[in-house]
């Protein structure tokens, strides 16, 4: 089998001041025709005003096997919360 | 081992109940996975073959409205064949593998493509009645168990819903228009009719997927409770257009609160899906053309970015 083009994950910002968001992926040959996929295959209706392509290989996920380890030790730590704090009524503006 | 796997199992399964996603890199069983696949790419291979009988007919639009309309809905069914190659390609599929696949004719993709569209009515019946046909499927699956699927077919829904509308409008132009054009639509209506209700699937005593499909959650109604959402749907709009109904069995059933219709000639679905319709041989020969006179693309947009690559790297 042929060498198939790579695969790019595709990010848009939908408009300007928000995050860019993971969309979705695309094949291409190189960086700007990622840039030109993406944009005919994510944003034919206005979708986005700013894409970011990255090569799929480049990305290091965590495992979902080491997901207890890696986001439970957040569970039990309340008191970074506004809402773990007593404070009276009275008092406003904080 | 086994009774690892099969703890696993029933931790899916429970994690499926409580409605959760499951992502790619999550555990999944084989067969979770090999369904998906088989499933996703079927529907990917039957966007792109819905661009032909659809594609065929942008050049002879009667008006630049319909032409801009006409193009922009098949661009969209190449958009969403993307949307949903890229989603299967996260089950660990290649684009090429699923290409050989549909080429092969080892996967399917959905029969009522293999029907030629022979008139400009055919452009209104089908994005009305066919569109109308795949919006309730796959509104069904945005709640699908797998995450890209689902994901993609939000996606798809938000954008399909101007596909079956432009459909309706074509139709509507038609039945107000003259005697000849009304004729033409109401012709158009009786040939897509039951090739639509097909499109749901066999009767579910038939259908050896649905059990394990619903457990999972790739499906969440029977093929008959969406071909019969399908009907009570559709007959007010056929009324609407002021069209004869294409089968002479519909008929409003107050007791079950539902349309009777009549029995679907099951004989030519199977006959259709074994690779016996008006335009099987045709589609697929039209697909592999577009795939094998492309390669040559392929090969020099490749060979253009790693001699663009090695020119970085000696600098």
């Amino acid at each position: 089998m042929k060498k198939e083009w790579p695969v790019w994950e595709v990010f848009i910002r939908s408009r300007s001041g928000l995050d860019h968001r993971h969309a979705g992926s695309v094949h291409a040959a190189d960086a700007k025709m990622a840039l030109e996929n993406a944009r005919d295959v994510y944003t034919r209706r206005q979708e986005g005003v700013s894409i970011w392509v990255v090569p799929s290989a480049s990305i290091t996920a965590s495992d979902p096997e080491e997901g207890g380890e890696l986001f439970e030790p957040a569970k039990d730590k309340v008191y970074r919360h506004p809402t773990f704090y007593d404070l009276p009524d009275e008092l406003t503006h904080m | 081992m086994e009774i690892d796997i099969n703890r696993l199992d029933l931790e899916f399964q429970a994690k499926i109940d409580s409605g959760k996603t499951i992502e790619p890199k999550d555990w999944m069983p084989e067969k979770y996975r090999k369904t998906h696949i088989r499933q996703i790419s079927q529907h990917a291979h039957s966007e792109i073959v819905g661009m032909l009988p659809e594609g065929n007919w942008i050049t002879r639009a009667p008006s630049m409205r319909r032409k801009v309309t006409l193009l922009a809905k098949v661009q969209d069914e190449g958009g969403h064949g993307l949307y949903l190659y890229s989603a299967c390609e996260t089950l660990g599929i290649s684009r090429d593998e699923l290409f050989e696949q549909l080429h092969s004719g080892k996967a399917k993709y959905s029969s009522i493509f293999n029907y030629p569209a022979v008139t400009w009515a055919d452009m209104g019946a089908v994005g009305w009645l066919v569109d109308g046909a795949a919006i309730m499927n796959q509104v069904m699956l945005t709640r699908t168990s797998f995450g890209p699927y689902a994901r993609a077919m939000v996606r798809i829904c938000k954008e399909e819903s101007f596909h079956q509308r432009q459909g309706f409008e074509i139709m509507l132009s038609l039945c107000n228009g003259t005697a000849v054009q009304k004729h033409m639509a109401q012709e158009s209506l009786n040939r897509w009719w039951w090739p639509s209700l097909m499109m749901f699937g066999p009767r579910d005593e038939e259908s050896t997927h649905t059990e394990q499909a619903i457990k999972w959650k790739i499906k969440l109604k029977t093929n008959d409770e969406l071909r019969q959402q399908f009907v009570d749907q559709t007959v007010p709009q056929i009324e609407l257009l002021g069209l004869e109904l294409p089968d002479p069995a519909i008929k409003w059933n107050e007791e079950r609160g539902h349309y009777d219709f009549g029995a679907i000639d099951w004989d030519e679905f199977w006959r259709v899906v074994g690779g016996n319709g008006p335009c099987n041989r045709e589609r697929l020969s039209a697909r592999k053309e577009a795939w094998e006179k492309g390669a040559w693309v392929r090969e020099a947009a490749l060979a253009y970015a790693e001699k663009q690559e090695s020119l970085r790297e000696a600098v």
